[in-house]
């Protein structure tokens, strides 16, 4: 059979997961002529692992890619079945919102929007070859002999490329949840010089709702007012669906450490690397024997089925063990598998082969994002499709392109950490990972990315007067307090003592009452109301702005000074070997990585100090020419 | 370019009568002012000297007597402000120098850091750029070198402890944060934070402490050598001074009477007190009087006791035991060269436990078996300077001042009540901050204990 022309595009996405959505919906909406063809489009942006979205740094990354203009803050707001606002104890840098997703509607929403894009086509299809042509992509051919053509190709395929389904010693060729793997295309980039890395990951058994005996466990609910991750959702859902919380006990952990060796995971079939911070059940018990039980979530996967995801007992054990290990299980004695448990090994991308643009250094025009460059999780697949397709228009409609530095998001440490540093397992955000977490807050996404998401076409105007005017009422209130002096009057002494506080000295300004811990907003309002009520994520601004005043600033010093290596751009055509002085191990992975600034090349394990200086002794000598920008 | 100001030994250290701290950037001058007790030096015309002292601005307490050479840009060697401080010789003073400008808020320089900002600053040819290149890559490579050697296992197992007691509380924290859910490790509170960083800053206070008192490396260990006239005092002096070829300079102190010799025993510092009285009348006992030889005694750490091998023990060598009773010291039988006079059995007796050493010094004999016994006594810690003798590194000591700082913050911030995970913002930096001393930063590190001590999913 021959192939036949089928189209020109401006931009090309492989897969519509998390990844491929919002790549696919950011270039479009930014003026690109784009494709998305995935392999089943009643899949798009489908949660094969758990049904929920957010959680600490995950969420800020929901609310990041909201700012910028993404979609799945505005798609989960519309399809949660329950909303939670978690570390509401601690402080405001690491409060963040997770969300129970009801799959199906998830899958349709995103559909919805996705449909609704003018400049987007979507089409079912597997690519099987990208076309490129003296280092440029110039397009994808697809099983069914279709070329498409287009200057740019996303490649969001996830955990499909040549993907291997584990349970017990049953194994076959297979995407998530028995999708049709892909094959061809994963030969296809081999022959194209990518270095691959084998990752795996698994998910739990699914189980039928009406054979849970949930007096047995304990109930998770919602809040009672949830919080939304999009700038834009105005209403709430009302009724919302609680998880629940059971436990693994001493004859669960009998009967899988007796059945260990049934295990894909301990029986040596697989080969590919695992995720720490996501442990199979079998993990679990082999490296924290000493532990009595483990937690067990019951999460519902939608309103309109009975199925419901067992977070916790991930696994590759054989299915017939799977039935048993749920049997130990209060609440689960007679629990009916609907879909049964298991490990996925897939192929990935060597990250560090990537500009922090997303695009392959080898390949003009070619980018990849999401689960195929090292992550996991949907937000962080979907961070990235978002960044992936700005900067896919960006180069095509020849735009203004968008890197976010680590002090700006989660997103940029997410994406410099993968493209700088690579990674040896299945990569999850930590708000450890983070430097500068203070500044990368769930309550100030908007203020830290509204306006470039406005400035890339990504936000409306009508949005960002909104923001501009919110900006403004906190400015003014800030300022506002700043010069409202307060006197140490009985009244005053009397609402310090009732909040928990001490009684005051002396006269004080408003702004510095408000550093005290106990004086939250609402005291503050009946010390020295407003003229005119503010709104609430104006108070919460200004409340954390000035309470948590001494290390925000501390912070922006710590950026200052990175910002002055990170400023110092690193030429393109630049050549290690004619550097004399750095270490072998240095020259190499500078090679390696071609870090842009000198910033991103002290970031490199292996380049140490030394090297650094040499690097930018060799660069403002004059070697090469200076550059000012890109 | 860059904006801080770096300070750091210009001399090699060790080798001469006169030291000079050097400093570089916007601040040079600033800081030298408020340690100078003299002319108000950011008034003064440039590239000109000045006499004056350096004092403690905060206790008033007077550090060293300096010469200070002003320079501004951009006529200087960086092309930045540079103040040359010209002190005494002696390591001792120009560290405590150092240690000053540093706490001053200047910054320890890095290898080669001079060269490099007046290479940057275009202060140097650019054919020179190989050159200093090379520079940098030597300095710090030696730099490392020396860094790592001056890190003793002790100290560095210390802060290893240190930093994992951190590292296991900014773990409890993380996680508290990353896995809310996770029920199987309580909530770090205030308080245990409290206890645990407690914990942490009183060892680094004691390090440091320990380091002002100059029970440390840095100082030397105060040693005397006592003994009649013509047992060969001098010729041990000399010896030392000759094998050890790592004499530093005799410091007229400002601030002391007495005269030092630093030398250098098998990476042990000898602080020699009185030496200079040995070497004048042969004879310290005799000179400055009974009370006051004991009063050095007993401020010493390490005594060493000469003895004659050709004359019998005398009642005044029998008094020098009892003088010594208590201490830490080593008998030397010099003299071995000449007949036997000396009832060696008797010196056993009296040694009680402590180490004998036989040396004919006049022959070059012995010195071996002596510098091992005292490297020895060194370091199996038998010798009363604490267990924390090792914190010598200026670079060391500032990292730990910092931590301090950091700590200090931690402890600021959760007496104001802040919440737990802005307090471990302060607590992380301390741990980096130990990190630094022993080479060891990577952020990846924090992950790794995270998933090793505690059993995650949701």
């Amino acid at each position: 059979m021959s192939t036949y022309e089928a189209g020109q595009y401006d931009v090309i996405v492989i897969g519509a997961g998390h990844a491929g959505a919002e790549a696919a919906h950011a270039a479009a909406k930014r003026g690109a002529k784009t494709l998305i063809l995935t392999l089943n489009l009643d899949l798009i942006a489908f949660m094969p692992c758990n049904p929920s979205i957010g959680g600490p740094a995950k969420g800020i990354v929901v609310r990041e890619i909201d700012a910028l203009g993404g979609l799945m803050g505005k798609v989960i707001d519309k399809t949660y079945i329950q909303m939670r606002m978690l570390n509401t104890g601690k402080g405001p840098a690491v409060r963040a919102l997770r969300a129970q997703a009801d799959k199906p509607l998830y899958i349709q929403e995103m559909k919805r929007l996705l449909e609704e894009e003018p400049n987007l086509t979507l089409r079912q299809g597997m690519v099987e070859e990208l076309i490129v042509k003296d280092g440029k992509v110039q397009g994808v051919i697809t099983e069914t002999k279709g070329i498409y053509r287009a200057p740019a190709v996303i490649i969001t395929t996830g955990t499909f490329m040549r993907g291997r389904v584990l349970i017990g010693d049953v194994a076959y060729e297979s995407g998530p949840n028995n999708q049709r793997p892909t094959i061809k295309l994963a030969e296809n980039l081999e022959e194209l010089g990518f270095e691959i890395v084998r990752f795996k990951t698994g998910t739990p058994p699914r189980v039928n709702n009406r054979t849970i005996d949930y007096d047995k466990t304990e109930i998770q609910p919602g809040d009672e007012h949830p919080q939304h991750f999009s700038y834009e959702t105005t209403e709430e859902i009302v009724d919302q669906i609680p998880c629940w919380l059971t436990y693994t006990n001493a004859e669960t952990h009998q009967l899988i450490n007796d059945n260990l060796k049934l295990s894909a995971m301990y029986s040596g079939a697989v080969r590919g690397r695992g995720p720490r911070y996501c442990p199979s059940v079998e993990d679990k018990i082999v490296r924290f024997h000493d532990k009595s039980r483990h937690q067990v979530f019951l999460e519902p996967e939608g309103r309109n089925t009975e199925e419901v995801y067992v977070q916790g007992l991930s696994t590759s054990l054989p299915e017939y063990i799977q039935r048993e290990i749920l049997k130990t299980i209060p609440g689960l004695e007679n629990a009916d598998i609907m879909r049964a448990g298991y490990a996925i090994e897939y192929d990935a991308v060597v990250p560090t082969q990537l500009w922090p643009t997303l695009e392959v250094k080898a390949i003009d025009g070619l980018f990849t994002a999401g689960q195929i460059n090292g992550t996991s999780g949907y937000e962080e697949a979907a961070a990235q499709g978002l960044m992936a397709g700005i900067n896919a228009a960006a180069k095509i409609l020849d735009q203004e392109k968008c890197i976010l530095d680590r002090s700006q998001a989660y997103i940029g440490v997410l994406i410099d950490d993968l493209v700088t540093k690579g990674t040896n397992e299945p990569y999850r955000l930590l708000t450890s990972r983070a430097e500068y977490r203070l500044l990368l807050r769930h309550d100030n996404a908007d203020l830290r990315l509204t306006e470039i998401g406005h400035r890339l076409g990504l936000i409306s105007d009508e949005r960002f007067a909104r923001f501009e005017e919110k900006k403004r009422l906190i400015a003014e209130e800030k300022e506002r307090l700043s010069t409202v002096r307060l006197k140490p009057t009985e009244q005053l002494q009397q609402l310090m003592e009732d909040v928990g506080g001490t009684r005051l000295k002396d006269g004080i300004l408003a702004y510095d009452l408000m550093k005290r811990p106990e004086v939250t907003y609402a005291v503050m309002e009946q010390v020295a109301p407003a003229e005119k009520e503010l709104a609430d994520d104006v108070k919460e601004q200004v409340e954390i702005q000035i309470k948590y005043e001494g290390y925000i600033s501390k912070s922006n010093q710590q950026v200052e000074r990175m910002k002055k290596m990170e400023n110092k751009l690193i030429p393109d055509h630049i050549n290690y070997d004619d550097i004399s002085g750095i270490a072998t191990e240095a020259r190499e992975k500078l090679k390696e990585v071609r870090p842009l600034s000198v910033g991103q090349a002290s970031r490199i394990s292996g380049v140490n100090p030394a090297d650094v200086s040499i690097l930018l002794v060799y660069i403002e000598q004059g070697n090469v020419a200076k550059v000012s920008n890109e | 370019m860059e904006q801080d100001t770096i300070a750091a030994i210009s001399t090699p250290i060790g080798e001469g009568a006169i030291a000079i701290v050097r400093l570089s950037g916007e601040e040079a001058l600033a800081i030298s002012n408020q340690l100078f007790v003299g002319k108000d030096l950011t008034q003064v015309d440039s590239h000109t000297i000045h006499y004056g002292k350096m004092a403690d601005p905060s206790s008033g307490e007077m550090i060293e007597e300096v010469m200070v050479t002003v320079m501004r840009a951009p006529k200087t060697f960086t092309k930045e402000d540079v103040v040359e401080i010209n002190c005494h010789g002696g390591l001792a003073s120009v560290n405590r120098l150092l240690e000053h400008v540093l706490s001053q808020g200047a910054r320890l320089a890095e290898p080669g850091e001079f060269t490099k900002r007046a290479f940057l600053n275009g202060r140097i040819d650019l054919s020179q750029a190989e050159a200093v290149m090379d520079l940098i890559r030597a300095k710090t490579d030696k730099a490392m070198n020396v860094a790592l050697k001056q890190l003793d296992g002790k100290l560095s197992k210390l802060v290893q402890d240190l930093r994992q007691k951190l590292i296991e509380t900014v773990a409890h924290v993380e996680v508290n944060i990353d896995y809310p859910e996770y029920d199987d490790v309580e909530e770090m509170s205030h308080q245990m934070l409290r206890e645990r960083t407690d914990e942490v800053y009183q060892e680094v206070e004691r390090l440091l402490s320990m380091a002002k008192q100059g029970k440390i490396l840095r100082e030397g260990i105060s040693t005397a050598i006592i003994g009649r006239p013509n047992v060969g005092k001098s010729s041990l002096l000399n010896a030392f001074v000759q094998e050890t070829k790592a004499i530093v300079t005799d410091i007229p102190g400002t601030t002391r009477d007495i005269i030092e010799e630093y030398v250098n025993v098998r990476g042990v510092p000898l602080r020699l007190v009185d030496t200079a009285g040995i070497r004048e009348t042969e004879d310290i006992v005799e000179r400055i009087g009974v009370e006051r030889s004991h009063k050095a005694l007993k401020e010493s750490d390490l005594i060493l006791l000469v003895l004659n091998y050709g004359e019998p023990l005398s009642e005044e060598d029998r008094n020098l035991f009892k003088a010594a009773a208590g201490l830490e010291y080593i008998v030397i039988v010099n003299k071995t060269d000449l007949e036997p006079q000396l009832d060696i059995e008797e010196v056993q007796r009296l040694a009680g436990g402590q180490r004998v050493i036989t040396t004919a010094l006049i022959e070059d004999k012995g010195m071996d078996a002596l510098e091992a016994a005292i490297a020895d006594t060194f370091f199996a810690g038998e010798l009363d300077t604490g267990d924390l003798t090792y914190v010598s590194n200026v670079r060391h000591i500032q990292l730990l001042r910092q931590t301090l700082l950091a700590l200090d913050d931690a402890r600021e911030a959760m007496e104001a009540g802040m919440p737990i995970d802005l307090v471990q913002i302060d607590v992380t930096r301390a741990w980096e901050l130990l990190g630094e001393i022993v080479g060891d930063t990577v952020q990846e590190s924090l992950i790794d204990q995270l998933f090793s001590q505690f059993c995650l999913g949701k």
